[in-house]
């Protein structure tokens, strides 16, 4: 079963993406997307199994890389954080494939996209069932190609092939880092499996090596490294640039790539590494800071932006700090549990403007669209249901898992637990800002698009409402019902020894004026945006215009593209073109073969001068030589 | 076993190319001869060169098949022999001629007949290079290699293809002179060139410095290490394709063979000494030439200079001295031998069809050309390195090896692995995606049968060993912990004498 779960996916892109067209458009579409949702029911049954009965599996394919004493194998590993894993990776991809069907409709490359979302499915598959690092990458590395294919899906548009080469050379950055982990690990473990590299880490804790002529805590050294690579593949900042321009791919991607699976990855190797950083205090502090930050960050620049892709895309950024200041104040479980209900909402959110936007014909400035809810129904329930359960609006799964996070931030008891804590009060405000800013720019207000007539818009096709439909009810319900199995009293029951716990927390219950402050906040920002947004927008551009400064600041998402535009990518070009052209034309070839031929010449045109034929030139020379000779017997 | 099979391996292509040279008569069946000959001896040669494998003893550490033939009575012995490391060289040698062949049938329009010869000859030259078991014979057949390369770029090369030739050989002669004189020096110090006994040999440590410097300089020109590599892009875009795909797959890792066979064998305490100096050019070479590949604007320049990056890993690897390391030096060279040939045949295909190798005269050919865009994404990702391609396997070896001798030589070395995701995904997307804009183009036609063969069993063989590598690290093993155990015992040695 683990063996199908893992390769029917596989299958399927094979199959759509060489025998697509020989088989029928139509069928490749459909097998693929069943092959995902069988691997999808499997992947139920295993969960429900280690839910149950405490099932825990490591299957070995085969070997891989075995050289010396660095083996590899290729296996699948079982245990209840791969389960959770597996549900999450294979249910929402295969309601997509489903969903891809009717987005897809007037596309004339089906067989291709269905062949690129199936590949990446196996890719993620492999990702988290992996019992090694080098297996993790592999998977990681292959859902970045995904991601790649994806982004530049469309490659006729140069925007959408300079966003996709940026998503991969920005994970690459991330990538060096994780590669130096793995190194690292190596090197101190003589091992890259799990089991052997987890048990044998209380030994190491103390140890200090000299990295790079810095003195480190090895600990630290390895989980810092992990994390540039998880920061990498789950666009926290300063890593984060290629997440808003990947929303170039079609929108189905965004909705399994880019918000529900692979961009949680790295939150994912985080929770897998918890018998690392809990030995490492600085590592987690590390990335509870840039998950604050991160969260922070993304909250204020959604705020301002226009594209509705982009906006969503900024709340990904946002929700992943979440989940990382999570994992740095220790609450692994609680990470996972967001993980889990963020990516039926944030899936949800984006199938539902992936219906707008196909209403509106491909536009995606909320400026220009507006008055359609009503023209719109289902997509608009599904977007209100998305949006309640983003900005955790009570009894929706949101709701549970976001409060759980600043609770348990609170829970801590240190600095950066309480710094934490206040954070997500505040963007989680913010959160709510931007997300009923969307909707009510979308569905409310005047109808403001002039390309399009207002009876020219329809509702998508039940191919697409259908597959978002269960994502709505897993966004509604998965919060309420998993609560107490994945952090409950007695979650320990279920996580078993996936996740360790070393440092304890502070506090037992959080007060009850923190547990009452964010629904409130959330509650009240309802009718708060609704006066601000639609009733009277006078106050908002009074604001703008008297902070023109800071509204550029987040319009212009902090200025990071062109910092990095001016620090890295001109500056290496220039590197390049100096080294090219000055280094190998102007030094190598000059003084090397260029200038040894030159100077064979220039001797050779010199000593044809000699041979100028007069007598007296030759009797001048042999004079000059044999008094040279005389002079030298003589003194010697 | 009886039968000289490695001799039968070396001499088949050359026997082959004198058939082709007395075909005679109607220049319409010359031609056709020639072109079955070709394929016939040289198809036969991987044929019974994977029979080789599948004898070969992957459990012994010595050399194995070896012939010993008196030439000169006391001072040269033809004596030829594989183990666990040359073995794979000589499969991959005669895997991508026959490519070459086929490729050159396509591509060449004049003096084919003389062009197949070239080729053959060159293959048992190669052939020779990895089976040699004395230095002079090693000398021949290494430096002899340079003459029908020479001649194919000479003859069948682009515009510039004198200058380019004339590079290529003063680079290249560069280096020979001197490894005659090292060779010269030992036979003068040690009485014999008998590899064999010469790996037994302790050459005295205070010569070992100088001999290691005049080897170095010939395998460092043709490896090609930074700063003498300047003469590999012109080389490679001035030959032909079957030329560049020779150049870049086989020729330029008789230097990696010759690193590993010799530099490390004979000269143990040299080679400890030069480490940081080998780590330091490497280091530059990958960084620098991948900035400068970077900014290529002829596709061939461009991956000539990425292979110059990716050799960089290779002498890393080779140097560490560690088995992570020499392994995926080995299998990085495999795998770049598989890739660049693989890339240098898809310009080739391109290029035979619009005779242009600039970026910028394509762009968009994905829309007419979307098998060609499919194998030739194959190739792209396998030569930045992706999981599950051969290349990963190759430089991920390599840095682990590398990361336990020197932490600073592996972090700079993995920024490689950044640039060539830059370079590659950079060229890709200019080449294939976006919209055809240049209307000459729209007329070309996508794969034929024979260029979809070649690019399917490279495709194959690149994702093959990118996931189930064994095959390949189970034949060096035995190799690999002999090499590393002879060389520590050796390096021992002259330590514990040094020190009496």
């Amino acid at each position: 079963m683990e063996y199908a779960i893992v390769f029917l996916p596989l299958l399927g892109s094979i199959i759509s993406g060489f025998f697509g067209k020989r088989i029928g458009i139509y069928l490749s579409q459909i097998l693929s997307s069943s092959l995902v949702l069988i691997s999808g029911f499997f992947s139920l049954f295993i969960f429900y199994q280690v839910f149950n009965e405490g099932y825990y599996s490591n299957k070995l394919i085969f070997n891989w890389i075995s050289s010396g004493n660095f083996n590899v194998n290729w296996s699948i590993y079982i245990d209840p954080l791969t389960s959770v894993m597996l549900v999450v990776v294979s249910i929402i991809s295969s309601i997509i494939h489903f969903y891809s069907i009717g987005y897809m409709s007037h596309d004339p490359h089906k067989t291709r996209f269905m062949a690129y979302l199936s590949l990446f499915t196996f890719a993620m598959l492999t990702l988290v069932t992996a019992d090694n690092f080098l297996q993790l990458f592999f998977g990681w590395e292959g859902v970045g190609l995904c991601s790649y294919l994806l982004i530049g899906f469309w490659y006729k548009k140069p925007s959408a092939n300079a966003a996709a080469i940026k998503a991969f050379i920005v994970n690459r950055v991330g990538d060096f880092g994780f590669a130096i982990g793995i190194f690292l690990i190596f090197l101190f473990y003589g091992t890259v499996n799990y089991n052997e590299v987890f048990q044998q880490t209380p030994s190491i804790v103390q140890k200090e090596i000299i990295f790079l002529g810095i003195q480190f805590n090895l600990l630290t050294l390895i989980c810092f490294m992990l994390f540039i690579g998880a920061m990498g593949k789950s666009a926290q900042i300063l890593l984060h640039t290629w997440l808003p321009d990947a929303m170039e791919g079609p929108t189905p991607v965004s909705a399994l790539i880019h918000a529900a699976t692979m961009v949680t990855a790295g939150v994912f190797l985080l929770v897998r590494c918890s018998p690392l950083f809990e030995y490492s205090e600085t590592a987690l502090n590390i990335v509870a800071t840039i998950g604050m930050i991160t969260a922070f960050f993304a909250a204020s620049v959604a705020l301002v932006q226009n594209d509705i892709k982009k906006i969503i895309a900024y709340s990904t950024c946002s929700q992943l700090g979440y989940m990382f200041f999570a994992v740095g104040i220790g609450a692994y479980h609680v990470a996972i549990f967001h993980l889990f209900t963020h990516a039926f909402f944030k899936a949800l959110l984006f199938l539902g403007s992936g219906c707008v936007i196909h209403a509106f014909k491909d536009e995606q400035d909320i400026r220009l669209m507006g008055g359609v809810w009503k023209k719109l129904p289902y997509s608009y329930a599904l977007m209100i249901i998305g949006t309640l359960a983003l900005t955790g609006f009570p009894l929706l799964s949101g709701y549970y898992s976001k409060d759980a996070i600043i609770e348990f931030a609170y829970l801590k008891g240190n600095t950066i637990g309480y710094y934490a804590c206040a954070v997500g009060i505040i963007t989680a405000l913010l959160t709510a800002f931007y997300s009923w800013r969307l909707i009510f720019k979308t569905f409310h207000g005047k109808y403001n698009n002039k390309k399009e007539n207002i009876s020219s818009i329809h509702e998508s096709p039940y191919m697409m409402l259908i597959p978002s439909a269960f994502l709505a009810a897993g966004a509604i319900f998965v919060g309420i019902s998993f609560k107490e199995m994945f952090i409950g009293e007695n979650n320990t029951d279920f996580w078993n020894n996936s996740i360790l716990f070393l440092n304890s927390f502070h506090h037992t219950y959080p007060p009850t004026w923190l547990v009452m402050t964010t629904p409130i906040i959330v509650t009240l920002s309802i009718p708060i945006s609704y006066y601000l947004f639609l009733i009277n927008e006078k106050i908002l551009k009074d604001i703008v215009a008297k902070n023109q400064s800071l509204y550029n600041f987040l319009l212009n998402k902090w200025y990071f593209d062109e910092f990095y535009n001016l620090i890295f990518v001109r500056t290496i070009k220039k590197i390049g073109l100096f080294l090219w052209k000055k280094g190998d034309i102007n030094t190598i070839d000059r003084f090397g073969p260029d200038g040894m031929s030159r100077l064979v010449k220039n001797i050779s045109n010199k000593v044809v001068n000699f041979q100028s034929g007069y007598l007296y030139h030759y009797a001048f020379v042999m004079l000059i030589g044999f008094s040279i000779l005389l002079t030298y017997f003589i003194l010697y | 076993m009886n039968f000289p099979i490695l001799s039968a391996i070396i001499f088949i292509p050359l026997i082959g190319a004198l058939f082709i040279l007395i075909t005679g008569g109607n220049p319409k069946n010359v031609e056709k001869n020639s072109k079955n000959v070709a394929i016939f001896s040289s198809l036969a040669n991987f044929l019974l060169s994977l029979f080789l494998w599948f004898v070969f003893d992957k459990n012994i550490s010595d050399f194995q098949f070896v012939e010993e033939k008196k030439w000169i009575d006391g001072f040269i012995n033809f004596q030829i022999g594989v183990d666990g490391i040359s073995i794979l060289f000589i499969l991959l040698t005669t895997f991508i001629t026959p490519i070459c062949i086929f490729s050159g049938i396509q591509s060449i329009k004049f003096k084919i007949k003389e062009f197949l010869i070239a080729i053959l000859v060159m293959e048992t030259l190669m052939l020779g290079v990895f089976c040699s078991l004395d230095l002079v014979i090693f000398y021949l057949f290494f430096e002899g290699g340079l003459i029908p390369m020479f001649l194919i770029i000479g003859i069948w090369g682009g515009p510039k293809r004198v200058y380019s030739a004339f590079k290529f050989f003063l680079f290249t002669l560069l280096g020979s002179v001197l490894m005659l004189v090292a060779i010269i020096t030992i036979y003068w110090l040690t009485g014999t060139t008998d590899v064999i006994k010469l790996l037994d040999t302790r050459i005295p440590s205070e010569y070992q410095y100088l001999l290691w410097l005049g080897f170095f300089t010939s395998f460092a020109v043709k490896m090609p290490m930074w700063p003498v590599h300047t003469w590999l892009p012109d080389a490679h875009v001035e030959a032909p394709t079957a030329g560049s795909v020779i150049l870049a797959a086989i020729l330029l890792k008789m230097a990696g063979y010759g690193f590993i066979r010799f530099s490390l064998g004979l000269f143990p305490v040299a080679s400890d000494y030069f480490t940081p100096f080998v780590f330091t050019l490497s280091i530059i070479a990958i960084i620098y030439t991948s900035l400068v590949a970077l900014m290529q604007e002829d596709m061939k320049k461009l991956i000539a200079y990425s292979s110059v990056a990716h050799m960089g890993f290779v002498t890393i690897g080779i140097f560490s001295l560690v088995k992570q390391g020499l392994e995926g030096s080995i299998i990085q060279m495999m795998s770049h031998g598989l890739v660049s040939a693989a890339l240098f045949l898809c310009v080739g295909v391109v290029y035979d069809r619009y005779h242009s190798r600039m970026i910028s005269s394509y762009g968009g050919i994905i829309n007419i050309m979307p098998k060609y865009a499919f194998v030739f994404m194959i190739f792209t990702l396998a030569a930045l390195g992706l999981p599950g391609t051969s290349g990963f396997v190759g430089e991920f070896l390599v840095l682990v090896g590398v990361f336990q001798k020197n932490i600073i030589v592996a972090v700079l070395a993995s920024l490689g692995i950044i640039f060539a995701a830059a370079y590659m995904l950079w060229l890709y997307r200019r080449v294939i995606f976006g919209r055809l804009t240049n209307s000459e183009i729209k007329d070309m036609k996508d794969l034929n049968n024979i260029e979809l063969y070649i690019f399917a069993s490279l495709v194959f063989l690149i994702l093959f060993f990118g996931f189930y590598p064994e095959p390949l690290l189970n034949t060096l093993d035995v190799s690999i912990n002999n090499l590393i155990e002879n060389y520590n015992t050796n390096l021992n040695f002259h330590i514990a004498k040094s020190n009496n």
